[in-house]
């Protein structure tokens, strides 16, 4: 405390927030990361806009070409240009990564807050429905559902929203198992606050930071998730391009036509990877004994 | 301390009866269609759907169907493979080992390269040492399992040409998918015990190791890396856990029979009842693997309250 008033004495933020926040934009590598993260998901919402090439239309004369001045991706066996599909096919892997796990933040924060906030049988019952969740493989759980529900983009994200359950109600409960006991939580009650309001208005508050962190890693785990699934051959039907899917076709021409399997790949490690130099950096900039 | 390990093994077993009836519910309520229908293919006659029906007991009620399948279940029958036309269990028994091998043997080369990583940057922490381990990990932490196994043939076998593309014959096969699993594997492991480790060379006793004028060496092996451990041997554990089921991916691109493929092939089939053996049993052995470590931990972190 006596830290954040001599900041406010030299009329610098106190807020935690912006404490945070002033944390985060000190951590270069993150800004570096967050500016590239930025930039690709504007090339990706202007697609049509930043590349010259349809990503459906076949061009038999110009197929199988390694990367050049035309096509920095180069194309595929049937002509079509790799950096479009790249481009958009990056908008299924990013709506199936961010739509997935707000979904599964949506339903997982009410019952991680309710498990947490009221214990005995509420908490008992909806956590061993969790461990019961968690106790499927994960990935075959994603699979066997999409292959029940129909293979389309839709099931894809509530199938990897599903199994994301476990992970965010957890850590949405054990942080309201700790704030629960908070002396303001108690001031709150004994000023006549309702549990609805206590656990809006006093305890979420507390879990957002952390959950901010494990959203970010998340959406770059479904994001691979995503790309799995379609790498088994579920999810999204060619022609449409998705990056896991590029990289399945591309398998089969490893060993004359490199460049179909690369650069996908290549694309979704670079945002994995950038998401979860955000999420880490965010983290370090939430925990209190990490200095700026 | 028996009566903690009582109960966990009381927790699991619960469990896993409900994993078998979500499993069965999945399968006989859930699903779009007759099975019957699907096992039997787009050609068969409806005399022979009904016979399907009937050697299933598809044509009892559902309630009594459960109960069948639970006995049968106990009794380590869990049905024939509508594909191989064999035991459920014995396919999978064929494919299991392949899976445990990948799986420990990656687990093992991963945990091993990790803690090294991870003891090493935490002992040279705020060194251009630590920033290169911290861009490694997270760089090994973010590789899709899917695209490094293609880059690790594109190199290693379409490349140069010293390992296989596919198969299970040899050893060789075997190097490429522990490679894939390990290198995520290390990651994870390096960032734990990084931070796992920070924390602890900041802790009083290792402060009074030091200043009884312990040598370095001692009092990282002997006092920080025992403690350091723990929260290692857990995320260890859940890796074997995972794996045991979740080596999809590596297996498939590498074309080792094991059961994340078997799974797989079963669910793309429509062959319920290996779906089911498949399921059951890798959420039972992920469950299993879980008990173990829990009673592991209770024995290595002696602060676990046994109540």
């Amino acid at each position: 405390m006596p830290e954040a008033k001599l900041t406010a004495e030299r009329g610098r933020p106190t807020g935690l927030y912006q404490l945070v926040l002033l944390k985060f934009v000190s951590n270069r590598v993150a800004l570096f990361g967050l500016c590239c993260l930025l930039l690709m998901l504007l090339a990706i919402m202007f697609a049509p806009q930043a590349t010259p090439y349809d990503p459906l239309q076949k061009n038999t004369p110009e197929r199988n070409q390694p990367p050049s001045r035309e096509h920095p991706f180069g194309t595929d066996k049937l002509g079509r240009d790799i950096l479009s599909r790249v481009l958009y096919g990056g908008r299924v892997s990013l709506q199936v990564g961010f739509l997935s796990v707000g979904l599964a933040v949506i339903v997982s924060a009410p019952l991680g807050l309710i498990a947490g906030f009221f214990g005995g049988l509420a908490d008992n019952s909806i956590m061993r429905v969790m461990d019961l969740i968690l106790a499927f493989p994960g990935l075959i759980l994603a699979i066997w559902l999409v292959s029940l529900l129909g293979s389309n983009i839709n099931n894809v994200i509530i199938a990897i929203a599903f199994f994301s359950l476990p992970t965010f109600s957890r850590l949405i409960r054990g942080i309201t198992l700790s704030i629960r006991e908070m002396e303001y939580v108690m001031a709150a009650r004994g000023m006549g606050a309702g549990s609805l309001r206590i656990m809006f208005f006093h305890i979420l508050p507390g879990v957002l930071g952390p959950l901010i962190v494990l959203t970010t890693l998340g959406v770059s785990g479904a994001i691979v998730a995503g790309a799995s699934l379609s790498f088994l051959g579920l999810g999204v039907r060619p022609p449409t391009p998705e990056w896991g899917a590029m990289l399945a076709d591309g398998r089969n021409y490893l060993r004359t036509q490199w460049w179909i399997a690369v650069f996908p790949g290549m694309t979704i490690t670079l945002v994995v990877l950038i998401l979860n130099i955000i999420g880490d950096a965010l983290r370090d900039a939430l925990d209190p004994n990490v200095r700026a | 301390m028996s009566q903690y390990i009582l109960r966990r093994i009381a927790i699991a077993f619960p469990l896993i009866l409900a994993v078998t009836t979500v499993v069965f519910v999945m399968l006989r309520v859930a699903l779009p269609g007759d099975p019957a229908q699907v096992m039997a293919g787009d050609r068969a006659s409806p005399e022979q759907i009904e016979l399907i029906r009937r050697k299933l007991g598809f044509d009892r009620p559902v309630l009594e169907q459960y109960f069948i399948f639970l006995r049968n279940f106990a009794g380590g029958d869990l049905g024939r493979s509508v594909k191989f036309r064999e035991p459920v269990l014995g396919v999978i028994a064929k494919a299991f080992p392949f899976t445990v091998t990948l799986t420990f043997l990656s687990v093992a080369v991963g945990t091993t390269i990790g803690l090294v990583i991870g003891i090493i940057t935490a002992v040279y922490q705020r060194t251009w040492v630590d920033n290169i381990g911290i861009v490694l990990t997270v760089f090994f932490f973010s590789i899709p399992t899917f695209w490094l196994g293609l880059m690790l043939i594109l190199i290693f076998s379409v490349g140069l040409r010293v390992l296989p593309v596919q198969g299970a014959g040899s050893w060789r096969h075997f190097v490429l998918p522990v490679a894939t699993l390990a290198v995520g594997q290390s990651a994870l492991i390096a960032r734990l015990t990084r931070s796992s480790m920070i924390e602890v060379l900041s802790a009083d006793y290792v402060r009074t190791a030091r200043a009884k004028g312990l040598a370095h060496r001692q009092v990282l092996l002997r006092h920080a890396l025992r403690n350091t451990l723990i929260p290692v041997i857990t995320v260890v554990g859940l890796s074997v856990g995972g794996l045991l089921g979740g080596a999809v991916i590596t297996e498939s691109i590498f074309g080792l029979p094991g059961v994340g493929r078997l799974a797989i092939d079963a669910i793309s089939n429509r062959d319920y009842p290996m779906i089911q053996g498949a399921v059951i049993l890798v959420a039972a052995s992920f469950v299993f693997v879980n008990l173990i470590v829990d009673i592991i931990y209770a024995f290595v972190d002696p602060r676990i309250r046994y109540a």
